[in-house]
């Protein structure tokens, strides 16, 4: 018979103290699974989103985190905007003239000539032929130096160093979830996963499109979470709520044209909509200083849309439909086309007045490292510190019985028992409640995970089942030990963690045990 | 095989003065032999059984079990000892509640070589009648069935030498005569020899030596006396 069986047997003597006492044991050692369970989902959410696909966001001066959390995780809200002009200082020469063409300057530009031409024809009609020859070379001059003043002549500055930039407008709510306005680009161009390789995938639908004869700028997508939570799918239309998810509701419908499949992202938790539709409601339209322009150009929100209605235009109206000077995006994702152009222009940009341009997984490694590390840290001495109370009852426990168990310690010495053996026995004991805890703990809060995994992975993405160990705890760094502990998964030094917790609390006990003295006991 | 010469044996009272109890000028069983020793209550056999089983330690004097000294022995020696040479039946079984008549029987088997005998643990309980009962916790069964398997398990390791302290005094008459009757026959046959401590005349009556521990230990013999 081993020592153990002889250990197991005296657990068993001792049924409902020692059920109990490891009834304790597996509470605290659930919690630990659990609290261990949450930094690992929370650090491989994060992990999941340290490749998005971009790797600078610009935005307004201001909180470079809160910045990064707005327009990464969609929290809180944004700062403040930037000019859209600002915005197409990183897209293409052509992109870029074709989005200023429909600007109040423009258009300002375009009635001063048509009346500069207008007054030439009149004059040429009645002057004599080298005058009028003057008279069109001056105004074509002009002409050309208001196109200059126009500035439309050469990409953004920072398009060279682009690989792509892609703008966000956000303010808006659709129930809690936040309304993104963008462009297709968002889909289309915007990659995610730890490679940035993955396309995101569309479970019903298709992506928004900028302008379609039967939703004209009205289109939308929607996360998964958020087609689920709000009980949306294609076909659906939804109205955003002004500012706050309370606020009040746009007069504007956007129709579902599709639903994205759980990504991980936080794009799961977020409803897009196309950028040029959210300019189009109201109070989305930056006021202007009308006294630059005249009354007639400075022209309301969606006036230049061909039949004067938001929705279903007959067809794609040549300009667009808020002109760029009243129009501010809240962030631009870049992806540049190096890292070492990326620092160029972060810097470029930094220099300005206008914009700020973070670095958003530094942001989130800060945040990580700085906040989020030590929170799970702190959370994970409580729990050990649970742990180390339930070892205490086992102490208790095992501690209580020796008066009791004097006797039968005084006949297995008596039958050849060394000290070390009945020694070796308590802490057998020990050891044996602790692991049978641990056991059913580890159990319990697997069972735990299992339960909610469903939950876990619509909200972040990250996949667990029963058997998932938690991940090494890469930014816990215990009294330098980091790179030790971070090699295996924690729960694995469960094991090691809960032996010498048991040895450490069986320890009186045994010595107790050690110091029997067998001719007194024997006769007790 | 089973000698003591000059054994002494003092406590500690209270008051901080020692009193002795023990005071065995010579005492010897041979090999297979069976006495019995006899006295009155108090007069130290108990103590001088757990000197011979290494359980206390003598003062003073020789224990010697097969030409080794017990009383030079560390504790563990002793211990070791005690496991592999001696078998001991107490007067109140001290079977282990939590384990079955069998693995009572093993537990010995476990402290003494590390490893059972099954085979050896199941045939004992057979000799002893109680291969039934292999299974069943010491609560399950009656006292002569207790003093039974105590008698298998004191047997199990092939002792030289078996210590009973008043093995009967709590079985009731129909089954002390079929204790005793187990203990010397295994002796016999095993050639394991016998100490066997009782106040019952008519089993010190079946046997050929009876010792009286008045005579054994010049204590008793005297009044009782401090020790300086």
């Amino acid at each position: 018979m081993s020592l153990i069986r002889i250990a197991w047997r005296s657990i068993q003597q001792r049924g409902l103290a020692s059920f109990l006492t490891a009834v304790s044991m597996a509470l605290g050692v659930m919690m630990v699974v659990a609290v261990l369970s949450v930094h690992g989902v929370v650090a491989k959410s994060f992990r999941n989103n340290s490749s998005l696909g971009y790797n600078q966001i610009v935005g307004a001066r201001g909180g470079r985190l809160q910045l990064t959390m707005n327009t990464v995780f969609y929290l809180s809200k944004p700062v403040a905007n930037i000019p859209y002009e600002y915005y197409l200082e990183f897209v293409p020469e052509e992109e870029r003239r074709a989005a200023l063409s429909h600007t109040l300057r423009e258009e300002l530009h375009a009635a001063q000539w048509e009346t500069l031409n207008t007054a030439m024809a009149i004059d040429s009609q009645h002057g004599a032929g080298l005058a009028a020859l003057g008279s069109q070379f001056a105004g074509e001059l002009l002409e050309a130096q208001g196109r200059q003043q126009l500035d439309l002549e050469r990409g953004g500055k920072f398009s060279q160093f682009t690989a792509f930039a892609i703008p966000v407008c956000l303010g808006d709510y659709f129930g809690p979830f936040r309304v993104v306005g963008t462009t297709p680009d968002m889909f289309d161009q915007l990659r995610y996963g730890p490679a940035s390789d993955q396309a995101f995938e569309f479970s019903a639908g298709r992506n928004f499109k900028r302008w379609t004869p039967e939703h004209g700028y009205f289109e939308a997508v929607v996360g998964a979470s958020v087609a689920r939570e709000m009980n949306v799918g294609v076909g659906d239309g939804f109205s955003p709520s002004h500012g706050d998810p309370e606020g009040d509701q746009h007069g504007d419908q956007f129709k579902i044209v599709g639903v994205l499949e759980y990504s991980g992202t936080p794009n799961d938790r977020a409803a897009f909509i196309n950028m040029e539709g959210f300019y189009l409601m109201d109070d989305h339209a930056k006021p202007i200083d009308t006294g630059e322009l005249d009354e007639d150009t400075a022209a309301p929100p969606g006036a230049a849309a061909p039949d004067g209605q938001h929705g279903r235009p007959e067809t794609e109206p040549v300009v667009q439909s808020l002109p760029v000077e009243q129009r501010e995006v809240s962030a631009v994702l870049v992806r540049t086309s190096s890292d070492i152009f990326g620092m160029l222009m972060a810097d470029s940009i930094n220099k300005s007045n206008v914009a700020q341009c973070v670095q958003p997984i530094r942001e989130i490694t800060l945040l990580f490292d700085e906040f989020v590390g030590p929170v799970q840290l702190a959370l994970l001495v409580v729990t050990a510190l649970i742990c180390v109370v339930s070892g205490v009852s086992i102490l208790v426990s095992i501690y209580n019985s020796m008066s009791d168990r004097k006797h039968e310690i005084a006949v297995m010495r008596a039958l050849g028992a060394s000290r070390t053996t009945v020694m070796t026995v308590i802490l057998l004991e020990s050891v044996l409640l602790s692991m049978a805890g641990g056991v059913a703990g580890w159990a319990g809060g697997h069972a735990l995970n299992t339960l909610a995994s469903d939950q876990i992975e619509q909200r972040t993405g990250v996949s667990i089942n029963f058997l998932s160990l938690a991940p090494p705890l890469e930014n816990l760094d215990l009294w330098g030990m980091g790179p030790i502990i971070g090699l295996v998964s924690p729960e694995l030094w469960l094991i090691p963690a809960l032996i010498l917790l048991a040895i450490i609390v069986g320890f009186l006990p045994a010595l107790s045990a050690y110091q029997t003295d067998v001719a007194k006991s024997l006769g007790s | 095989m089973l000698h003591l010469e000059g054994v002494k044996k003092s406590y500690l009272q209270a008051n901080g003065e020692f009193l002795r109890i023990l005071d065995v000028p010579k005492f010897e069983v041979a090999t297979g032999e069976q006495m019995v020793l006899v006295g009155r209550s108090g007069c130290g056999k108990t103590t001088l059984l757990h000197i011979i089983a290494g359980i206390s330690r003598a003062d003073a004097g020789t224990i010697r079990i097969d030409q080794v000294e017990v009383n030079k022995l560390s504790e563990a020696g002793r211990d070791r000892y005690r496991a592999i040479k001696l078998g001991y039946v107490f007067q109140t079984f001290n079977l282990l509640p939590a384990f079955s008549a069998l693995e009572n029987v093993l537990l010995g088997m476990t402290f003494a070589r590390g490893k059972r005998d099954t085979n050896r643990a199941r045939q004992l309980l057979d000799r002893v009648g109680l291969s039934a009962r292999a299974g069943h916790k010491p609560s399950a069964m009656s006292v002569g069935e207790q003093q039974r398997v105590a008698v298998a398990r004191a047997l199990a390791n092939r002792p030289r030498l078996l210590l009973a302290d008043e093995p009967t005094a709590n079985v009731d008459p129909a089954n002390q005569q079929k204790i005793i009757d187990l203990i010397r026959d295994t002796c016999r046959e095993e050639d394991i020899a016998l100490v066997l401590v009782t106040h019952a005349r008519e089993v010190a009556d079946q046997f050929d030596r009876v010792d009286r521990l008045e005579d054994v230990n010049r204590v008793v013999s005297t009044p009782a006396q401090e020790v300086s």
